[in-house]
């Protein structure tokens, strides 16, 4: 449990207001239920949103919730993480009729936390079919793919590098967007399959090789991530200032104590991805006096979404564009046209895949650009061993992303080993 | 600023906004404080004789749809419970505080003509301004042989309307029942008793739902329930349609009345004024929103009059009686399509589903430039407005053909193998 002290709470609570069944029926009937809607199609897991949103209306929110769990086992998670501004609710037509989209994050929030309330298990391992497959990697691709593969009737074994399960959802998504330990609660939720067993500090590469692991499994599935973090490659990178954003932003999810986390008076991020603006606007919260985003490029390249870099304003972060840094010093950045002073300066500047890990294997695998490449049943150039996730490069770097891929790999793993055609979740 | 006055079978209102007999005219101190928000008239609720009814707790049902709470209502209470005496003198002080309003006291007592003939001589004594015959409560009165279970029966209807006309110098008002088959026969036995005017709708006998739990209908009083009295928005079509077969009914034309059902608006109102009738009745709205709704009812619909170039409410009441007809009175060569205006579809494609789910599949659906595009195949529409109605953003229109065919009616249609002779 992250553990936080009262002052801290308050700044790091949950930035949304959650909706009541009051709220939640007003924006449900909002939704015009529309035909082939452009928000299933805008959604990477194919969430049939019409749908649950008009179950939520109708009062059956146990069917709202299997819908969005059958589709995307971290519904929850993503109802909190998904850029849905550039997603569903881009799509839904009333953001074209009027500029104001059902809130279909909230509506989905709101009916995965009810279900979750009433502790229903839904979905139970299909009869055990005697194939055992690994993953390794249990964030949201290793786990959507392990919960997929285990309604299918595989046993499955996943390997964690990290203490606890979850991936980014535990150790890299901003804490006000999952408070009160979502992620491990979540988790609970999606092993409540069934055959499903976790081995957590179990790390690839130094506790266990791939080579072994297809020896032992009928399949290997890699949700590995990009654990590598790219380098700025100017002078003074190296020194004690400069700090990985992804590695920070992990610490601050699992500490125990906020007020330990040492802030300084005056903060540069260097990136202008969602990830700086969240370590950002977690180093404001914390208390920074100063903090200012710095990009090499214009704003309009930027990948972090227009809702997180106006969340990233309206807490009080200054962003500053078309800054190329050129020297870090003990003062802090230079950039070509400016110098800012700095005590902490981040690095946000993305993540690539560590090959090392795999082995002997890194070898045979083929990859491009730092990532892993798979065929449309996610199968790498390695037989029997799929990938999905962040690792692949395909998609964007999202929760949402990376549980589909995982589940379209668990289909894809059943196809290989049974022949047959994609199987339907039993519930 | 057009002229609201509105007189109907000789009583007189600033306008025609009348609250129906129903719990807001129980007593004094409501009536009051509509009078106060600015309401032409009142129908006291109904009186009987003591002793007083006794009404149950659990009273009213609502319909909601899509979060709209009150679209549909009902009730199963009874006429008022309180003594005759006390609604008696309310009832005197009202008129004499307010001259300049309509006060109509609607009664129902057995069917015999001593209680009719008592009872009007004590609401004469009131200076009322009229009475209205209850003949259309659905519920709890009409199992002791009143209410409906009058106004079901056209031989009793004229039968107490006449008692009614013999026995006072007052407007007769009759309040017909929809609970029936075919109110022209209701209406023009009221005419035929020497009604001066006629009111409705009355409630329609209803369940408005059931209670899935108690698996009992609502309202719920003590794990049962009964049929009640079911009004709001969801009746007005119904009322509509019965005022407008009274309003062109051979006999019964001219026969003022009252309009009743669903009135929430001055919208509402015009259109039963524009079949016709001369002051209108409001119950739920006013039960749902309070009084106040009077200020936008007679602003509405007297802005609405200024913008037409109406001056009085004679000016356009009954400007659409002439245009109901018969089915068979249509001409079936009119024709009229759907055109989507494309810069306002947000494609959200329910005119599509509709179409090709539930209609004539003259909705295409492509997609162009990655983008959805939805188009009318002109060849294959019939006209029947659904997509239309559909649309959340209203962007289809529907757009009169030009055939060059002459007027065809059923009645003279080569497939109407009863249609009369047509002389070339």
């Amino acid at each position: 449990m992250n553990a936080m002290d009262s002052d801290y709470e308050k700044v790091f609570c949950s930035i949304a207001d959650d909706f009541d069944v009051k709220k939640a029926m007003r924006e449900a009937n909002r939704c015009y239920y529309c035909y082939d809607a452009p928000c299933i199609t805008a959604c990477p897991t194919g969430i049939d949103i019409p749908s649950f949103i008009r179950k939520i209306s109708n009062g059956n929110n146990r069917g709202a919730a299997l819908d969005i769990l059958s589709a995307n086992i971290m519904g929850g998670t993503c109802a909190r993480a998904c850029p849905v501004e550039t997603l569903c609710e881009a799509a839904c037509v009333r953001e074209k009729s009027e500029k104001e989209p059902v809130t279909i994050g909230q509506l989905q929030k709101y009916a995965v936390d009810e279900f979750l309330k009433t502790d229903e298990k839904p979905f139970r391992q299909a009869k055990p079919n005697g194939l055992k497959v690994a993953v390794i990697g249990a964030g949201p691709a290793g786990l959507s793919c392990a919960h997929q593969l285990s309604l299918l009737g595989y046993d499955v074994s996943v390997f964690e590098a990290q203490e606890k399960p979850g991936g980014l959802n535990e150790y890299g998504l901003a804490p006000y967007k999952l408070t009160n330990n979502f992620a491990q609660k979540e988790i609970e939720f999606i092993l409540s399959v069934g055959g499903i067993k976790i081995e957590n500090n179990k790390k690839l590469g130094r506790d266990f090789t791939l080579t072994e692991l297809k020896a032992k499994y009928s399949a290997v599935f890699l949700g590995i991530g990009l654990t590598n973090v790219n380098s700025l490659g100017i002078p003074g990178e190296d020194l004690p200032s400069v700090i990985d954003a992804v590695t920070f932003i992990a610490k601050i999810r699992q500490t125990k104590d906020l007020q330990k986390i040492p802030v300084t008076q005056n903060i540069v991020v260097i990136g202008g991805g969602n990830t700086a603006v969240d370590i950002a606007i977690e180093m404001k919260k914390l208390g920074a006096d100063n903090v200012t985003i710095v990009y090499r490029r214009g704003l309009e390249n930027m990948s972090a979404t227009h809702h997180e870099i106006e969340l990233a304003k309206k807490n009080g972060v200054l962003i500053k564009t078309n800054g190329v840094p050129k020297k870090i010093t003990k003062d802090g950045v230079e950039f070509e046209t400016f110098t800012l002073r700095a005590e902490q300066i981040f690095k946000a500047i993305g993540q690539k895949l560590n090959l090392e890990v795999l082995g002997s294997e890194a070898q045979l695998i083929e990859n491009k650009q730092g990532k892993v490449l798979v065929n449309s049943d996610f199968e790498t150039s390695l037989k029997n061993v799929f990938a999905g996730g962040d690792c692949t490069g395909i998609g964007e770097d999202l929760t949402v992303t990376a549980v589909q891929q995982g589940k379209l790999a668990a289909l894809g793993i059943h196809k290989k080993l049974k022949g047959d055609k994609r199987g339907q979740p039993n519930l | 600023m057009a002229n609201l006055t509105c007189e109907i079978a000789g009583v007189k209102s600033p306008n025609p906004f009348w609250l129906a007999s129903a719990p807001p005219t129980d007593k004094k101190f409501n009536v009051e404080r509509a009078f106060k928000a600015g309401w032409g008239g009142v129908v006291w609720k109904t009186l009987g004789e003591d002793p007083p009814v006794v009404n149950v707790s659990s009273r009213y049902g609502g319909v909601d749809y899509n979060g709209m709470k009150v679209m549909g209502f009902n009730n199963i209470e009874l006429i008022t419970d309180r003594p005759l005496e006390i609604n008696l003198r309310e009832i005197k002080e009202i008129k004499k505080e307010w001259p300049d309003r309509a006060v109509i006291v609607s009664l129902m007592v057995p069917c015999n003509e001593e209680s009719w003939k008592k009872i009007l001589k004590k609401v004469e004594d009131t200076n009322a301004d009229g009475v209205e015959l209850n003949f259309g409560c659905p519920h709890g009165m009409s199992e002791r042989g009143m209410g409906s279970a009058v106004g079901q029966v056209p031989e009793y209807i004229e039968m107490v309307t006449r008692w009614c006309k013999a026995h006072t110098r007052m407007p007769v008002f009759v309040k017909l029942t929809p609970n029936i088959t075919d109110v022209r026969i209701p209406a023009r036995a009221a005419l035929k008793g020497g009604a001066d005017a006629v009111s409705l709708i009355n409630t329609i006998n209803s369940i408005v739902s059931v209670d899935l739990d108690v698996m009992a209908p609502r309202p719920v009083v003590g794990g049962k329930g009964t049929h009640g009295g079911y009004c709001g928005p969801a009746v007005k079509p119904i009322a509509l349609n019965m005022v407008a077969e009274i309003a062109r009914d051979k006999d019964t034309k001219g026969l003022p009345i009252s309009g009743i059902g669903g009135i929430s608006d001055w919208r509402d109102a015009a259109e039963f004024m524009s079949l016709g009738c001369r002051s209108v009745q409001v119950c739920t709205a006013a039960m749902h929103f309070g009084f106040k709704i009077i200020e936008d009812m007679t602003d509405g619909l007297s802005n609405w009059m200024d913008a037409k170039n109406y001056r009085s409410l004679n000016d356009f009441r009954g400007l659409a009686i002439p245009n109901v007809k018969n089915w068979n009175e249509l001409d079936l060569n009119f024709k009229t399509i759907a055109h989507i205006e494309q810069k306002d579809c947000i494609q959200c494609g329910l005119c599509y589903v509709a179409c090709e789910d539930t209609s004539h599949q003259s909705v295409s659906k492509k997609t162009v430039n990655s983008q959805k595009k939805y188009e009318i195949i002109d060849e294959e529409c019939v006209g029947c407005n659904l997509c239309a109605l559909v649309c959340p953003v209203e962007c289809i229109t529907m757009v009169t053909q030009e055939t060059g065919k002459p007027f065809l009616p059923w009645t003279e249609h080569p497939n109407n193998p009863l249609r009369k002779s047509v002389s070339v």
